[in-house]
């Protein structure tokens, strides 16, 4: 399953859906993304989420909003949330809000997909 | 420059891509940049989701430079601000129905030198930011 519409493309890739923003992440883009996210999360069999910043240059603190929203979602899935590609202003304001508290940040979208799939099962064999 | 726009989302890129041109001409980093670009769309944000919410109303921005100092002023004619000092204190929000992450005004304080919020209920809430540019340079 993937596609493209307006400020993001989107693929899933097992239980990972990766949502690659192609968009300024404000308030305006934040009501869109929001929605959009929630659908796919809704009718796909997801588990994990991964936000790419690669082609985001600017967010504010409404993106903040966006990926909390999301992972309290996943995580009633028994998901996590990751963030992956983040340039430096992105980042800057991921780590003034206290983010990466509950988000973890990976360079690359497969890292991302193979370290959060990894942590799940080290959790599964735990439990 | 002074700079009226209506309270729809459409306009906050707007409004900060505007801000952001006017002050090229101090030679900002890029780093400085966003710092600007990012408080003034957390004022805008602010005017229009909180001061104007489900209403429209006109958003004024107002920037003007001192030497390598900006000086931005975000003005609407909302529903204004009860208790400042509650709604400035970080992760408290009126609006966490709409995921609103209660950062707006310590991003401001954050990003910017100084920040003064007046605001009166009823009548409207005004925003003065400002920074000086060039800081990084001048230590060098």
């Amino acid at each position: 399953m993937e596609g493209t519409c307006e400020k993001l493309h989107y693929e899933l890739r097992g239980n990972c859906l990766v949502i690659y923003i192609t968009d300024d992440l404000d308030h305006h883009a934040v009501t869109y993304l929001r929605d959009y996210s929630d659908r796919l999360i809704e009718v796909g069999n997801i588990r994990h989420i991964i936000f790419d910043f690669s082609h985001v240059g600017f967010m504010d603190s409404s993106g903040i909003g966006l990926i909390m929203g999301r992972y309290k979602r996943v995580m009633f899935l028994g998901g996590k949330a990751a963030v992956t590609n983040v340039g430096e202003v992105v980042n800057r304001i991921f780590g003034l809000s206290g983010l990466y508290q509950i988000i973890e940040k990976y360079d690359t979208v497969d890292e991302a997909i193979e370290g959060l799939q990894k942590k799940h099962w080290e959790g599964a064999k735990k439990s | 420059m002074k700079l009226i726009i209506e309270s729809v989302s459409e306009n906050e890129s707007f409004a900060r891509t505007a801000v952001a041109a006017y002050i090229t001409r101090l030679d900002p980093t890029l780093e400085e940049l966003a710092d600007v670009k990012t408080a003034v769309s957390e004022a805008v944000t602010n005017s229009i989701i909180h001061g104007y919410s489900k209403n429209k109303g006109e958003i004024e921005i107002e920037c003007r430079l001192d030497g390598s100092e900006v000086t931005i002023v975000v003005t609407d004619k909302g529903v204004g601000i009860s208790d400042i000092e509650k709604a400035m204190e970080p992760l408290y929000t009126t609006k966490p129905e709409w995921e609103r992450s209660g950062m707006g005004f310590a991003f401001m304080e954050a990003f910017m030198d100084q920040l003064e919020v007046t605001s009166e209920p009823g009548k409207g809430t005004c925003v003065l930011m400002k920074k000086r540019i060039g800081k990084e340079q001048d230590m060098k």
